[in-house]
C-alpha cells in the first residue's frame, strides 16, 4: 500500500495539468473552427488541393468530402505498405501481405491503430514516418471536423450549412495537431525517445551476448499517436518499450497527451454553442466514468492479487518497473477511455477484475473522454438519449439546447449509439463460429472468450489495444476486423452528420420554466447513468461468459 | 453524382492528401530529426560506452547470466531489442503460477536467502522484455553473491548499489529503481580498481 500516496500524487497531477491547459486549449480550438481568416500556408494548401476554403457545405457534400478523403488515404497506405520493399528508409523490410495490408490501411485511417504486424519486425522508417504517422494526424483531424459540424448544427439556426470539411480539416491538422506534437516530441525527445535514420546499432554487451539496438522515428510519432488518439506503437511492444517511454515522467506526459483534446474539446463545445455550462456538464458526465473506472482498477490490481500475481507478491507481471503497478493502471485506464490504444503494459496480464473493467471502458462507446472529436460526439448522443429518456419520465417534450429531439433525431442518435454494439456481438459470433478463428485463440474457455471479444470490441471502437494472445494476424482476422474498423468509424460519423443537420435547420426553442435543464448534476448523473445502463444491457451477456466468468472462477 | 465531379472530388481528395502528406510525414519528422542533432546522446538512443565501444543503451536491459553480475528481470523476450514483448499470460493461467514459484525458488538458492524474501520483480517478465531496471530490494539481495563472486567487500558493492539507486522524480513519480547495466559497469570498474 506504500505505492497509493505516491500514484494519487501522480494522478493528480495530471488532472491539474489538464485543468490548466482546459481553457486557453478549448478556447483556441474554438476559434480556429469559427475564424474567417485564413493562414498563408493554409492558403496555399488550399490552392495546390483545388479547395475553396470559404464554401459552406450541407451534411451530403461535407460527408462526400470526408468519404473521398478517406478512400484516397485508405488507397494511399494500402501503396505504401504493400510496396515498402521499393521505398528508401527502409531498412530491409518487405510490403505487407494482401490481407496485412488492407488491415493495416483501414486500421490506421479509421483513428484506431491496430496492429496486426509487428512494428520493429515489420516496418521501416518511410512507412512508420509517412505512411502511418500521417494517418495519425489526418485521422485526429477527421475526428474532430465531425465533432465540430456537430457543435455548429446545434449552434446554428435555420440553415443546411455545417461548414468546409477541407478547412476544417487543414484547420485541425495544421494549427492545432501539428504545433502541439512539434512541441512535445521535442520533450519527449529530451526524456529519451529516439529520433534517428539509423539501421539497428550492434553492441556486444557486457554479459558477453550480442544485442542489435534500433533507430526510428520515434519522438515525432510518440507525440501525434497520444495527441491523436491514435495508439500506434512504433515498436511492438508500443508505451512499454523503454525507447516510446523512457521513464515515469514521460509515462505521465504521454497519459497528459491522451486525455488532452478530448477533454478541451468540451470546452470548445461549450464556446462554440454558447453555453459553457453545457461543456462542463459532458466534461463532469465523462469524468464520473473516467475516475470510477481508475479507482475500480487500481483497487483490483493493489488488493485483488489473485493467482500469479498473488505468487510474485504483486500485479507486476507484464509491467514496466519505471512505471510502478499505479503508472500503469493509470495508463491502462485513459488508453481505453479515449480511443487511443496504446500500451505501456500488457493488458491481459492485469487481474480479472482490471482486465474486465478495461473492456468495459471500451464497450462504454469511448465517451468519456473517448477519441479525438469521436469520443465528443459519441458522448452527445448519449446526452440526447438521455433527454429523451428524462423527457419520457417527466412528460417534457424532448429538447437539447433549444433543439427539438423528435421521432427522426432520435433515430438517428439511437443508430449511432447502436452501431458498436452490434458490430462487436455480430462480428465476434461470426468469428467464434469459424474453427480457424478458435485456433488463434491462446487458451480455451472464458480468457479465450475474452481475448475474441477484446478484439472486436477494440476494432469497433477504433481503438486498436490489444488483449495480446490472440494471434491475430491470420487472413480471416485481419479481414474481418478491418470490415469492423470502418463500420465501426463510418457509419456513426454518417448518422451524425445527418443529425447535425437535421438541428441546424431547426430554429432554436426558446427556453420555459417547463425546459428540463441539461446542465444540472441531475442531468449528469443521468448522463452516466443512460452511458452505463446502455452497453451494461447490451454487453452483460457477453461479459458474463469472459471477463466475469474468469474473475469469478 | 455525375462522374466528371467524381473525378474532381478524387482530385481534390488526392492533392490535398499529398500535400498534407508532405508537411505531415517529411517536414516534420524531418524538423524532430533537425532538432534530435541538438540533442544526440537522446536521439540517438541513449548508448552508454566503455573505453571507447558501445556496450548498450542506458534505456535497454541486457541479460545477464553467472554469479559475477546482478540479474535483470526476467524477459518474455530475452532482452532480444529487436523483439520487444510480455508473456501475456493471464493471472489466471496455471503456467504463470508455476513459473513463479519454480523462479522463486530458483532465485532464492542462488542468492542463498529465504524464498519469501524474493520481490515480485524478480519473478515477473516486464511489459517490453527490455526492462532496463530492477528494485532496489532484488539490487540489495544479490549484493553478498556478487560481492563474493567478485572478491570485493560487501560494503563496496552495497555502496555501489546505493548509489545506482534512483528515487522517484519529486519524491512521487515513478518508483525506485536500479540501472542493471550501469550498475554492472560500474561494478567491472571497481573490480578493476580493487585488482
Amino acid at each position: 500500500m506504500a505505492a497509493l500516496i505516491p500514484g494519487i500524487l501522480q494522478i493528480l497531477l495530471v488532472f491539474a495539468a489538464l485543468a490548466i491547459s482546459y481553457r486557453p486549449l478549448g478556447d483556441y480550438m474554438a476559434r480556429v473552427f469559427t475564424t474567417t481568416s485564413h493562414w498563408r500556408a493554409e492558403r496555399a494548401i488550399y490552392r495546390l488541393g483545388g479547395i475553396n476554403p470559404d464554401a459552406e457545405q450541407g451534411w451530403r457534400s461535407y460527408l462526400r468530402s470526408l468519404l473521398w478523403f478517406t478512400l484516397v488515404s485508405l488507397l494511399l497506405l494500402y501503396l505504401i505498405v504493400r510496396t515498402q520493399a521499393f521505398l528508401p528508409f527502409s531498412g530491409g523490410h518487405t510490403g505487407l501481405t494482401p490481407d496485412q495490408a488492407w488491415n493495416t490501411a483501414v486500421s490506421f485511417v479509421t483513428n484506431t491503430n491496430w496492429q496486426s504486424y509487428s512494428g520493429e519486425a515489420a516496418v521501416g522508417v518511410t512507412v512508420q514516418a509517412v505512411g502511418l504517422a500521417v494517418q495519425n494526424f489526418l485521422s485526429a483531424a477527421v475526428g474532430l471536423a465531425v465533432a465540430v459540424a456537430l457543435f455548429r448544427g446545434l449552434a446554428r439556426t435555420g440553415t443546411a450549412q455545417l461548414g468546409n470539411f477541407w478547412t476544417d480539416l487543414v484547420r485541425g491538422s495544421v494549427r492545432i495537431l501539428l504545433p502541439l506534437s512539434t512541441v512535445f516530441a521535442i520533450v519527449l525527445l529530451a526524456g529519451g525517445v529516439i529520433q534517428n535514420l539509423a539501421d539497428p546499432v550492434t553492441v556486444h554487451t557486457l554479459g558477453g551476448a550480442v544485442q542489435h539496438i534500433p533507430g526510428g522515428t520515434v519522438a515525432s510519432q510518440e507525440a501525434i499517436k497520444n495527441l491523436g488518439t491514435n495508439g500506434g506503437g512504433y515498436f511492438n511492444a508500443n508505451a512499454a518499450h523503454p525507447f516510446e517511454n523512457p521513464s515515469a515522467w514521460t509515462n505521465l506526459l504521454q497519459v497528459y497527451l491522451m486525455l488532452l483534446i478530448p477533454v478541451a474539446l468540451t470546452r470548445t463545445f461549450g464556446v462554440m454553442i454558447g453555453s459553457k455550462k453545457h461543456g462542463y456538464a459532458i466534461l463532469s458526465a465523462m469524468g464520473i466514468l473516467y475516475i470510477g473506472s481508475l479507482v475500480g482498477v487500481v483497487a483490483s490490481e493493489l488488493v485483488n492479487a489473485s493467482g500469479a500475481l498473488h505468487a510474485a507478491g504483486a500485479a507486476l507481471e507484464g509491467k514496466e518497473l519505471r512505471f510502478g503497478v499505479i503508472g500503469s493502471d493509470l495508463f491502462a485506464v485513459s488508453t481505453t477511455m479515449t480511443s487511443t490504444g496504446a500500451t505501456d503494459a500488457a493488458h491481459s496480464s492485469f487481474t480479472p477484475l482490471g482486465g474486465g473493467l478495461l473492456v468495459l471502458n471500451m464497450v462504454l462507446g469511448e465517451i468519456s473522454p473517448g477519441g479525438v472529436g469521436s469520443g465528443m460526439y459519441g458522448m452527445l448522443m448519449i446526452a440526447i438519449l438521455s433527454v429523451f429518456i428524462a423527457g419520457l419520465m417527466v412528460g417534457r417534450t424532448p429538447e437539447y439546447l433549444g433543439k427539438k429531439i423528435g421521432p427522426s433525431q432520435m433515430k438517428l442518435a439511437s443508430l449511432a449509439i447502436l452501431v458498436m454494439p452490434a458490430t462487436v456481438l455480430i462480428g465476434t459470433a461470426i468469428a467464434f463460429s469459424l474453427p480457424s478463428v478458435r485456433a488463434s485463440l491462446s487458451t480455451t474457455g472464458p480468457h479465450g472468450l475474452t481475448e475474441l471479444l477484446y478484439a472486436f470490441v477494440s476494432a469497433a471502437n477504433n481503438n486498436g489495444s490489444a488483449f495480446a494472445g490472440l494471434s491475430a494476424n491470420t487472413p480471416v482476422l485481419n479481414v474481418m476486423l478491418g470490415l469492423v474498423m470502418l463500420i465501426g468509424r463510418f457509419l456513426p460519423i454518417i448518422l451524425v452528420l445527418a443529425l447535425a443537420s437535421s438541428f441546424a435547420e431547426q430554429r432554436r426553442v426558446p427556453d420555459t420554466a417547463g425546459t428540463l435543464p441539461t446542465h444540472r448534476p441531475l442531468f449528469i448523473g443521468v448522463m452516466a447513468g443512460v452511458a452505463l445502463l446502455v452497453s451494461a444491457l447490451t454487453f452483460l451477456p457477453a461479459l458474463a461468459l469472459g471477463p466475469i466468468a474468469e474473475a469469478l472462477g | 453524382m455525375s462522374a466528371s465531379s467524381s473525378l474532381r472530388s478524387f482530385g481534390t481528395a488526392l492533392r490535398t492528401l499529398l500535400v498534407l502528406t508532405v508537411i505531415l510525414g517529411i517536414l516534420y519528422p524531418a524538423a524532430i530529426l533537425l532538432v534530435g542533432r541538438a540533442m544526440p546522446a537522446a536521439a540517438d538512443g541513449s548508448l552508454i560506452s566503455d573505453h571507447g565501444t558501445v556496450v548498450g543503451s542506458s534505456l535497454i536491459g541486457q541479460d545477464f547470466t553467472g554469479d559475477t553480475w546482478f540479474h535483470p528481470r526476467p524477459s518474455a523476450g530475452k532482452y532480444d531489442a529487436l523483439n520487444s514483448g510480455a508473456s501475456n499470460l493471464a493471472p489466471t493461467s496455471t503456467d504463470l503460477a508455476k513459473q513463479i514459484s519454480d523462479l522463486r525458488a530458483q532465485v532464492a538458492k542462488t542468492e542463498n536467502v529465504d524464498p519469501a524474501a524474493v520481490p515480485a520483480d524478480a519473478l515477473t517478465a516486464s511489459a517490453s522484455g527490455l526492462d532496463p531496471d530492477i528494485s532496489p530490494e532484488y539490487a540489495r539481495l544479490q549484493s553478498a553473491r556478487v560481492a563474493a563472486a567478485r572478491h570485493l567487500p560487501e560494503e563496496t558493492v552495497a555502496r555501489l548499489v546505493r548509489k545506482h539507486t534512483e528515487q522517484p522524480l519529486l519524491g512521487f513519480i515513478g518508483t525506485p529503481t536500479v540501472n542493471v547495466l550501469e550498475l554492472n559497469l560500474a561494478l567491472e570498474h571497481a573490480a578493476g580498481n580493487e585488482g
